[in-house]
């Protein structure tokens, strides 16, 4: 088990660098130049080729990725160009209401998809199978921001119920939870619908296998077949449908965030990659990438705890 | 027709139907036998024939769209067929265990060996605690001749082969001492060495434990090496039952003569072996008259519209044919 975890992370290595090469290539693909953009529009081409020099623009590209890669070393992601601060600094404040926006967001979404292709399944067929059928498939038809934007008017304009602007404070207080309570069902609500309906897809597949007419056979209760001999079997495939939307849920994030004013990453992103903010928006990129990173090795990791026959290979 | 009430098991005009598009099929239709205690009852026949639907039903396992539709499985004087849910899944396990054709498929790959040793043996005692039902799964598995149990118990079911995997489902299947145990083609996916190890196995605890056996199988050597009292059947019903030593020495009804037939024997040489033309009839298409007709060399114009009902030849030998004993068939 152990052993599997640390595999998983070796390999994670080389992953994170192809990842640090694109982002860092992509900013040199993109055609503004930062040089121009923090010079301002009235500075001359001798102060942009000196501020050129400072950034190291003018060095080998190569030179440039080494450079970049040693200051990363030392938790150095550069300052922003737009207002000075160090990018590790905007990326400090805005990590932690991104983290409480996923985690509330998957905090009840899996449990309840789970939960709703788990009774669509076993009671297949039945009408209680077609509702949530019908329920799931216009969860997934739905788009992040048009959910948010029906939620902040119904919801929070409305009828006032429910603040839809901003952080209201940190998640141990009161107005912290209120404030996150909109937009963590508008990034979760989009997880519901594809969870449900691969935990059906995976249950019935469960439920016509042999070891399950074996657990019957041993007198155990529908109960008891259903949660420890079904349901643990079918969690497998959907813990790899989980970790593969987690790229759609950072995606959500990003738009979440946008459509609430959420203080994130996501929406530090947007603002960086808008204002030609380019050690910013490597900043963000760098640890979004971080977080599916980190995500998929959980979810390689959650595998081995789900089947014991992937922890030897 | 009834079966007789000394056994272990009587099951009397058993039926279980399946609804289709087409209506309602019948894979079951009509089938009396009884097991005494202590005996082993095989019953054979080719797929399709309803041998496996015939196990499930005396289990209840049938599965939606199937049910069993008339009939009574009478277990110590209790019928099976009308118990409450409840009391049935108490029977299940406890008194009628049942193990199946595919080891590699029928124990669960993400629990240990262990746990679903001793979870059959929680769902029918509550108090037991967690040492003292480890301490009964490594008896269990040191019963059906596992070596090194206690390293078993922590095992995973891909970590054993297919024997030991059956080996395993035995285990389970006895962990509470059931009365009877169905073995639905327990040794055809096993190689042929491992196939006796687990026929003597079965042997062996059959008599440690005196339970009855209900083999299914299509292997008439499994049969005539495990079996006191063989039923033949065919197309959802029982065509013959008579004592082994009687059917394989004197088979009565044509179908089994051709089973017979079919199987290659050492002290005998000929030229090749007989095969019964054609294939069992679906359940949807089932021909009037002796379901066996089509195919039967000795059809005469009745057996097309008279079902012929199972009737005692000879003591003890029952055939489900209107020619039976018929001199021509020996020769």
């Amino acid at each position: 088990m152990l052993r599997h975890a640390l595999h998983r992370l070796i390999l994670a290595v080389p992953v994170m660098f192809g990842v640090l090469l694109i982002g860092f290539l992509l900013m040199q693909v993109v055609p503004t130049d930062p040089a121009t953009v923090r010079a301002g529009p009235t500075a001359t081409p001798d102060v942009i080729a000196a501020i050129r020099a400072d950034l190291g623009l003018d060095r080998p590209l190569t030179v440039q990725f080494g450079l970049y890669l040693w200051r990363l070393l030392q938790g150095d992601l550069g300052t922003s160009i737009i207002n000075n601060v160090p990018v590790v600094q905007e990326l400090g404040a805005t990590i932690v209401p991104t983290l409480e926006l996923m985690f509330a967001s998957l905090f009840w979404s899996i449990p309840l998809g789970i939960l709703l292709g788990t009774l669509a399944g076993y009671w297949r067929g039945s009408l209680i199978d077609r509702a949530i059928m019908a329920f799931s498939v216009a969860g997934v038809s739905v788009p992040v921001f048009f959910l948010g934007l029906v939620l902040i008017w119904f919801v929070g304009f409305q009828w006032q119920l429910l603040p839809f602007t901003g952080r209201g404070g940190p998640l141990w207080t009161m107005d912290g939870i209120m404030s996150l309570i909109l937009p963590a069902v508008t990034l979760g609500g989009v997880f519901v619908g594809p969870v449900a309906r691969m935990t059906r897809t995976a249950l019935l597949d469960v439920l016509s296998a042999d070891h399950v007419r074996t657990a019957r056979a041993k007198g155990l209760t529908e109960r008891l077949v259903v949660q420890r001999h079904a349901l643990r079997n079918a969690l497998v495939p959907v813990v790899t449908l989980i970790g593969l939307q987690i790229g759609f849920l950072l995606g959500g994030a990003v738009v979440t965030e946008t459509v609430f004013s959420w203080p994130g990453v996501g929406r530090l992103a947007v603002g960086a990659i808008l204002s030609s903010d380019f050690p910013m928006a490597q900043g963000t990129i760098i640890v979004l990438s971080m977080g599916f990173i980190v995500i998929n090795l959980t979810v390689d990791v959650l595998y081995a705890a789900l089947d014991p026959r992937i922890r030897g290979a | 027709m009834s079966a007789t009430n000394d056994g272990l098991l009587s099951i009397e005009g058993l039926r279980t139907v399946f609804r289709t598009h087409g209506g309602e099929i019948a894979a079951v239709d009509g089938v009396d036998l009884s097991v005494p205690r202590g005996r082993t009852l095989g019953i054979v026949g080719e797929s399709g024939c309803g041998k496996s639907v015939l196990s499930l039903s005396v289990m209840r396992l049938i599965a939606h769209p199937g049910r069993v539709a008339a009939g009574r499985v009478m277990l110590d004087g209790r019928d099976l067929v009308q118990l409450p849910a409840g009391e049935m899944r108490d029977v299940r396990g406890s008194q009628v265990a049942m193990i199946f054709q595919e080891p590699m498929t029928s124990l669960n790959p993400v629990h240990t060996v262990g746990f679903q040793i001793t979870e059959a043996m929680r769902a029918h005692d509550a108090r037991a605690s967690a040492a003292e039902l480890r301490e009964r799964a490594i008896e269990a598995l040191n019963r059906v001749r596992i070596p090194a149990p206690e390293r078993r118990f922590d095992e995973y079911p891909h970590q054993l082969s297919g024997g030991m995997r059956q080996r395993v489902m035995i285990a389970m299947a006895l962990a509470c001492r059931p009365k009877l145990l169905i073995a639905d083609e327990p040794t055809t996916a096993l190689d042929v060495t491992v196939q006796a190890q687990i026929l003597d196995l079965l042997r062996d605890l059959q008599q440690e434990t005196g339970m009855s056996i209900i083999l299914i199988t299509h292997d008439l050597g499994v049969v005539a090496e495990m079996a006191d009292e063989v039923a033949v059947m065919y197309a959802g019903r029982v065509v013959e039952r008579a004592p082994a030593g009687a059917l394989f020495n004197d088979p009565m009804h044509p179908y089994t003569l051709g089973l017979l037939g079919s199987v290659p024997r050492l002290d005998e040489e000929r030229e090749s072996l007989l095969a019964i033309d054609g294939s069992v009839p679906p359940p949807f298409a089932l021909p009037r008259g002796c379901r066996f007709h089509p195919r039967c060399p000795f059809a005469t114009a009745e057996c097309r519209t008279e079902q012929p009902p199972l009737r005692e030849i000879v003591s003890g030998h029952s055939a489900a044919c209107l020619r039976a004993p018929v001199e021509a068939f020996a020769a």
